[in-house]
């Protein structure tokens, strides 16, 4: 499969635009690094690959057709703080089969202890959160994850462990990865491309 | 270090629930008696005419020597019903106009605000009295008067709190993992609002027994052989300037304090479910 944004432009406000004329592509089983510093609209393309938001101009295709709505999006994006990410109401166990029913082993080696799994989110660390909020969106349906800072606020080992968990599931399936970072060590590590953002 | 007075001590959350369940209790207790009194206590008896309070007539009698207290009693239980039912319906409208404007797009929305805004304008006792004899007055066009005029306030609180869920990122995630409207409405925004759903639909409930009661008063509520507080205040305006100060000061009191009661139920509940405030008291 193939994610592709062809000639997109976009600004929040009409007279600003963030990003003009991008041209970006990726195939399925890829890991793609997008780096660049803070405010030049690393995030926005994130949002804009995964259809949260829309392109001013250009477009953002699928295998050749735009993303659908309504239904399982198989562009899933992942955020930096996971906190925000899941409903404070819900419990733990909860949260983790919102889409689909991850197996125990990958439960387990995402860390997740079950112990957590009757806690409220507030009873959880950011860490520990995010082993959920990635778990979770590791459904077989999606097709391209999103990694927009996914554990930049995470300390190394478990960061090594997340992306450990998540590289072997990619190859397994042959799930594309997009991971937006500004963290060059990492993203040089993981990717098998890096695509820098300038100033345009 | 915990020396013995501190056990007995109270904390400001002992003390909302204790005043939450105390003050349930005796509304439900007054409710309980009231509906129980047989319509035989409360007949005519010319033997006893206008007594003031007294050990055996504690609320005094009337012109007809009917006994306030039993009186003011079954009048009260009628206005909590009407109440209750009141309450429970507008939060019923409330919930669905709450959540369908933010939700269904920017149309309904519009019109959800223009119809609240439509209620509040006019004032309440004449759109309750205009309802209420166009549904053929009586018990059922007062309860369906108070009721499509109480439910704005609670309408506003919600639409505002799913205004904001809305932009939340878990709900866009959900949207994402293919969650239809309804299901997200349901399991995700519900259960958010349930604080101020209870919360709300308590404190409609003193508003529309006091508006029960005024419409009553003013002739186009209950029918006058009920025992309602509103037709106990209107019949007692004959003979206030008789004296008989009592027919008219202990049905009002107690209806200011049951209202009230209920009022403090509705507050004291917000400090303990809202997480909140539930940290602050």
């Amino acid at each position: 499969m193939l994610l592709k944004a062809d000639a997109v432009t976009f600004g929040y406000t009409k007279d600003k635009t963030i990003l003009k004329n991008i041209d970006f592509q990726i195939e399925s089983g890829e890991i793609v690094g997008i780096t660049a510093p803070s405010g030049f609209g690393k995030s926005t393309l994130g949002k804009l690959l995964a259809g949260y938001l829309q392109p001013n101009t250009g477009t953002v295709t699928l295998d050749g057709k735009p993303l659908k709505k309504g239904g399982y999006n198989p562009v899933q994006l992942i955020f930096q703080h996971p906190e925000k990410n899941v409903d404070p109401k819900w419990k733990m166990k909860k949260v983790l089969r919102e889409a689909w029913n991850p197996p125990q082993e990958m439960i387990e080696e995402m860390g997740i202890r079950e112990s957590w799994m009757n806690r409220w989110p507030s009873e959880l660390s950011g860490g520990e959160l995010q082993r959920f909020c990635v778990l979770r969106a590791l459904s077989p349906e999606t097709k391209f994850l999103i990694a927009d800072e996914m554990t930049t606020m995470l300390d190394v080992i478990t960061q090594a462990q997340i992306w450990q968990v998540v590289k072997k599931y990619a190859r397994l399936h042959n799930m594309g990865i997009i991971v937006i970072s500004h963290e060059k060590a990492l993203v040089e590590r993981l990717c098998t491309r890096v695509v820098y953002l300038d100033n345009n | 270090m915990c020396d013995k007075k501190k056990v007995f001590a109270l904390g400001p959350r002992e003390k909302a629930l204790i005043s939450v369940v105390g003050f349930t209790l005796i509304v439900a207790v007054v409710m309980l008696i009231g509906s129980r009194i047989p319509d035989s206590a409360i007949m005519t008896d010319f033997a006893n005419i206008n007594q003031a309070p007294s050990s055996s007539h504690i609320f005094g009698t009337d012109w007809m020597g009917r006994d306030m207290l039993l009186r003011t009693l079954k009048g009260l239980s009628l206005s909590i019903w009407v109440g209750i039912i009141c309450s429970l319906s507008s939060t019923c409208v409330a919930v669905i106009m709450g959540i369908i404007g933010p939700v269904f797009g920017k149309k309904v929305d519009a019109v959800i605000c223009f119809l609240v805004d439509l209620v509040l304008s006019i004032p309440h006792t004449i759109v309750v009295i205009l309802v209420s004899i166009a549904c053929g007055g009586g018990f059922r066009g007062l309860v369906v008067g108070v009721a499509i005029t109480h439910w704005t306030s609670l309408t506003r609180v919600i639409r505002a709190e799913i205004l904001q869920l809305k932009e939340a990122e878990y709900i866009k995630t959900a949207e994402m993992f293919g969650k239809t409207r309804a299901q997200i409405c349901v399991q995700h925004m519900l259960p958010h609002i349930v604080p101020q759903l209870i919360v709300g639909t308590i404190l409609v409930f003193p508003h529309a027994i006091i508006h029960e009661a005024s419409i009553t008063f003013l002739g186009f509520g209950l029918p006058s052989h009920e025992p309602a507080i509103g037709i106990i205040l209107s019949e007692s305006m004959k003979y206030l300037t008789s004296g008989q100060w009592w027919l008219a000061t202990f049905p009002g009191l107690t209806l200011v304090l049951i209202s009230l009661a209920v009022s403090s139920v509705g507050r004291n509940l917000e400090k303990i479910i809202d997480p909140a405030a539930a940290y602050k008291i």
